[in-house]
């Protein structure tokens, strides 16, 4: 098992390797990117809208329900629900969100894609079918997901605010007063580098995944399951990692 | 013209291809024949740079394919086309948009030469008017006359089809079998074809190379390979009780 993972690991960076090759004609590639634009990012803007703004109103009611300490200032509810929503919420939720979304549907397409010799056809044309198919994804995802981090990051707070006003619980003054109070634009920096690193790797891992698919239908099944597994656990490493390297 | 010397591949310890010497002659349809699991597949994929082989050579009109770098690899495969068993059509692409890929990839034609040549390559398949289908609209026939559309869009010097006929009813495959050897003598092309159909074999097999075990076992014409003597051939030809009346009917005239 260990041979294998090693093996994995080894196959991997050659498959970067070769991703990274100057594409055949920039006219064809620059389609590609807009096209995965619109299926990795334009397509995923409503799941993450409607995950951002229910998540942000429970994070609010949460904390505002839990918050019967009369020292505890009001604002704290904002200020939480900010930290919660810039630092982990918006870069890491939503990135396992899309790793299940995203990575899944880039695992079958190109495992498809491969079990019916449409790979093989792509490089006996002579196309680096590597470059041809994933670099594109990378690149639209590495552009994209920053974007949809954002707008998660502006509908959670808003989520909160309705919830919280909404059920009487809050101010609007109180919860707007927390959400600026102490704030630090370097947690959004800090969120976005991660987006970054969560991007390339949940595209790449799925793509990795559908790339080496041998078999049938059922074996692009299990890659696209594999594909989502793998990322979410690399997704919550690198996440790790990087907390350690980039706030403490 | 492509030549093979002394090719080998081996699967882990499992050797598929024993030392396989041929040549496959421009301006003819050039049959690989035998049973399923004897190595015509791996063959072929050796040929076009899909398998590596451990040992042998491979040459394309004396350019050896396996000491090639990757840029000289690529160079040579725009002058191959290939029609693969399952028509291997880009699914997210129409029909006129499968026929001009390579030549968007690979050519600096107008949009409207390219459309041109498309349209051109579908007419030659008899498909005009199906420009915007997507290959999921289409039949299994329709679906292979794409792929021939498409292998002959760069106008390939060496074409390769993998099973052409699988999966087709007998009229589609001779409609099928007739494109390929058309085309062939149309465009001087080194064609290679894998089948284990028989019919294919009497209508377009100028040259036939049969495959025993992953051995060259046998090699000549269509016209011979109903007389020979091989014991496998005649295992492998007259299978099926017609074709052994047939055989007995032949002998007894």
């Amino acid at each position: 098992m260990l041979k294998k993972l090693f093996e994995n690991i080894g196959l991997y960076f050659q498959m970067i390797w070769i991703i990274f090759s100057k594409p055949e004609k920039w006219s064809v590639f620059r389609k590609r990117v807009f096209d995965e634009i619109e299926i990795i990012g334009i397509n995923s803007i409503s799941i993450v809208a409607i995950m951002s703004v229910f998540i942000g109103a429970v994070i609010a009611l949460q904390i505002a329900s839990n918050m019967d300490n009369p020292l505890l200032p009001a604002y704290t509810v904002g200020y939480i629900t900010r930290s919660t929503t810039i630092l982990e919420f918006s870069p890491t939720i939503i990135s396992l969100i899309l790793a299940g979304k995203v990575g899944s549907n880039i695992s079958s397409e190109i495992g498809t894609m491969r079990i019916t010799e449409q790979i093989d056809a792509l490089e006996i044309m002579g196309v680096n079918s590597l470059a041809y198919l994933v670099l594109p994804k990378i690149i639209a995802a590495v552009m994209f997901f920053p974007i949809l981090v954002i707008l998660s990051m502006a509908l959670s707070l808003i989520g909160g605010w309705v919830a919280l006003v909404g059920s009487d619980m809050g101010s609007t003054e109180d919860y707007v007063y927390g959400i600026r109070a102490f704030f630090r634009s370097y947690e959004v920096v800090y969120a976005l580098v991660k987006t970054l690193f969560f991007a390339f790797i949940i595209v790449s891992i799925a793509s990795f995944y559908g790339y080496y698919t041998k078999g049938g239908s059922l074996e692009v099944g299990k890659a696209a399951t594999q594909a989502v597994v793998t990322n979410s656990i690399t997704v919550l490493i690198v996440n790790l990692i990087l907390t350690q390297v980039m706030l403490l | 013209m492509i030549e093979i010397k002394n090719l080998n591949k081996s699967f882990g310890s499992n050797q598929v291809l024993f030392n396989i010497d041929a040549t496959f002659e421009q301006g003819k349809v050039n049959l690989i024949i035998g049973q399923s699991g004897s190595g015509k597949s791996v063959l072929a994929k050796c040929i076009v740079g899909l398998h590596v082989p451990e040992t042998g050579e491979i040459l394309f009109d004396g350019r050896s394919f396996l000491d090639m770098s990757r840029v000289e690899k690529t160079e040579i495969r725009k002058e191959i086309g290939m029609l693969f068993q399952g028509s291997a059509l880009f699914d997210s692409m129409t029909v006129e948009e499968n026929v001009m890929f390579p030549l968007k990839m690979f050519t600096n034609m107008t949009q409207k030469e390219m459309l041109d040549r498309a349209n051109f390559c579908l007419d030659r398949v008899n498909l005009n008017g199906k420009n915007k289908l997507y290959p999921a609209e289409c039949s299994g026939g329709m679906q292979k006359r794409i792929a021939i559309a498409r292998a002959i869009a760069m106008q390939p010097k060496y074409l390769f089809c993998d099973e052409p006929n699988s999966g087709l009813d007998p009229k589609t495959s001779i409609v099928i079998d007739g494109l390929i050897k058309e085309i062939t003598y149309e465009y001087n092309m080194t064609t290679i074809v894998i089948t284990h159909d028989m019919n294919s074999v009497i209508e377009i097999g100028d040259r036939v190379l049969f495959i025993h075990q992953g051995k060259k076992w046998w090699e000549g014409d269509r016209k011979s390979i109903l007389t020979t003597d091989n014991q496998e051939i005649i295992d492998f030809v007259y299978a099926s009780n017609f074709m052994k009346e047939i055989r007995e009917n032949m002998q007894n005239r």
